[in-house]
């Protein structure tokens, strides 16, 4: 019976995966098939020729795809650059020194779990514009600068460093900064590539606060630029044209995903909160 | 001790003194390593916590000066809006959190095993998670178009009429609530798998061998030992049902008649639209008083959960 049970997935799960990839199957049809090819049938997932990628140039046209993505990977990759300092220079401080009132500090530094900034975006926009980073990429990120979960994070996968690495390079006068980044931030790999998986996924995906954050079109990201496009292409019913605009927005993450699944699952069930 | 230079360079660099006596006090030097994170909490989450409490309280009315009190407080509660986005928002709760869960869980333990096949249907469950909202609403927004859309043209070919998925105020919020359980069921479902890797086989074979039956298995052994998974996957729900209104920005706009107005939606609405900082103030002081709460109680889970440092 046992063996039974194990080797025969229920139909139902199976079921439940084909209906759970109808969206990206709709996605991936309606994108490839000309907007000419009849309006009454542009809801079936059922692919049936002829296949041109006639809407992913004119999604490419008519929204602006190479700004929203040089924008994204701007804010990503500055955005974990400086996350990488803060948070390992935080993370050694909770793993590795002794201070008064260290878990007090620790739990205050944990409320950001909760304390997301789009839950605080009035304030934050006040304060954007009072420091002059309203409308701007670096505006974006400031909120997520400094990082609970990669405190955290760091706290811990530091914590599992022996402490002989550093005591060797301690007696070889090396400084704290070049501990952190020279001898344990190598030793951290692990750790440092759960939080960059997290980072670059919530910041890729995130859409109210960077909404909330800019006002023109050149400081749009993909998700604001996706929303804009979006609501401009409805309105002339161009459902290819919106499903390949939003296969843009998405692909990358997905085929990220698909290609290092072992290492986005480990990160995510490490992140639980982002 | 012996150092007393107080900026970060001057004490991050000063140990490149061999001898660890030269090195900088430990208070001084955690106090170096945590400033620049340090900065950004204090600008960006505590700063705006105290500056919403304080406009909260803040009332300001036409030509005169503003003055304390809880002028907000008394609009924000007779405002029938906000009342119908809290009661949609406990609907939508509700509606996703439990449906969610559970078909995460089922999911969890009917794809457990890494067979090939299993981990192609765990990556069609799981793929939704690593799109953003606004993705995911721009494909149900088509999805749900009345007439052409998906789910009418198959809907269409049972018989069934064309239906007004986000423009009938009674189906909306469950529109919403579809694409939101569609979006996070994959994403619970890791937290249970990884939860479920850690019951040792040993309990639930020897449980066997004495004759204990699957239901049996599941109610005894596995559901309690996964009640801290439960609990975790729980907090982070209840969170996100509070901060993730994307869908309903792109796909709604809060109607048709507040059908679909949630908690967050509401504060978006009057600081971006009406500008009414008051109370968009005093909403954000409920919601982040709730947050408050829930991050109080799951500290201490997160903690169970992790702390297995030597």
């Amino acid at each position: 019976m046992r063996v039974d049970a194990r080797l025969v997935i229920p139909p139902l799960l199976i079921a439940a995966a084909v209906l759970w990839s109808v969206p990206f199957a709709w996605m991936a049809v309606a994108s490839l098939r000309p907007n000419a090819a009849g309006a009454s049938d542009i809801g079936s997932i059922f692919p049936h020729g002829p296949f041109n990628l006639g809407n992913f140039s004119d999604a490419w046209s008519e929204g602006n795809f190479p700004l929203w993505y040089l924008n994204t990977i701007l804010l990503c990759g500055g955005l974990l650059l400086v996350q990488c300092v803060t948070v390992s220079l935080a993370g050694y401080a909770f793993a590795r020194l002794n201070f008064p009132f260290r878990n007090t500090v620790f739990y205050a530094f944990l409320l950001q779990l909760m304390l997301i900034p789009p839950i605080l975006i009035v304030p934050n926009m006040t304060t954007l514009i009072r420091l002059h980073l309203y409308d701007s990429l670096a505006g974006i990120a400031a909120p997520y600068c400094a990082s609970a979960f990669g405190t955290f994070l760091m706290r811990q996968t530091f914590r599992t460093i022996p402490r002989d690495y550093e005591e060797a390079a301690m007696i070889d006068g090396a400084s704290v900064l070049t501990i952190i980044f020279r001898v344990l931030l190598p030793l951290a790999r692990p750790g440092l590539i759960a939080f960059a998986i997290v980072s670059v996924t919530t910041h890729w995906n995130e859409f109210l606060w960077p909404l909330m954050a800019t006002s023109s079109p050149s400081t749009q990201v993909l998700t604001v630029g996706l929303a804009s496009f979006t609501s401009g292409a409805e309105a002339g019913s161009e459902w290819g044209v919106i499903a390949a605009g939003t296969f843009f927005v998405a692909a990358p993450l997905l085929v990220a995903f698909v290609a290092f699944q072992r290492r986005f699952v480990a990160s995510f069930t490490l992140s639980g909160i982002k | 001790m012996s150092n007393t230079a107080t900026t970060f360079g001057a004490i991050v660099r000063s140990g490149t003194a061999a001898r660890r006596g030269a090195r900088p006090h430990p208070v001084l030097l955690a106090a170096a390593l945590l400033a620049p994170s340090a900065a950004f909490l204090l600008a960006f989450t505590y700063w705006p916590v105290l500056q919403v409490l304080l406009s909260s309280f803040t009332v300001r009315s036409f030509g005169n000066a503003a003055y304390w009190g809880l002028g907000n407080y008394v609009r924000l509660f007779c405002d029938p809006h906000f009342a119908r986005a809290v009661s949609n928002n406990l609907l939508y709760a509700a509606g996703t959190i439990i449906p969610s869960l559970t078909l995460a869980l089922t999911f969890a333990l009917g794809l457990r095993d890494s067979t090939r096949f299993v981990v192609v249907l765990r990556t069609l469950i799981a793929l939704p998670l690593l799109i953003p909202l606004v993705a995911a609403a721009a494909l149900f927004i088509f999805i749900f178009l009345p007439g052409a859309g998906l789910l009418d043209y198959y809907l269409a070919k049972l018989g069934i009429g064309q239906t007004n998925w986000l423009g009938d105020p009674s189906l909306a919020l469950g529109s919403i609530i579809a694409i939101t359980i569609w979006k996070n069921t994959g994403y619970y479902m890791l937290f249970f798998l990884a939860g479920l890797s850690g019951i040792p086989a040993d309990f639930l074979d020897a449980a066997k061998i004495d004759g204990a039956g699957a239901f049996a298995r599941f109610r005894h052994i596995t559901l309690p030992l996964l009640m801290p998974t439960l609990g975790f996957v729980t907090v982070i729900a209840l969170l996100n049902v509070l901060t993730q209104v994307d869908h309903v920005i792109v796909m709604t706009s809060g109607g048709p008649d507040d059908a679909t107005s949630l908690v967050l939606f509401y504060i978006y609405e009057q600081a971006h639209q009406n500008f009414d900082v008051g109370l968009a103030s005093a909403a954000t002081v409920i919601s982040v008083a709730f947050l408050f709460l829930l991050s109080v109680g799951s500290l201490r889970t997160l903690e169970r959960g992790t702390d297995y440092e030597s």
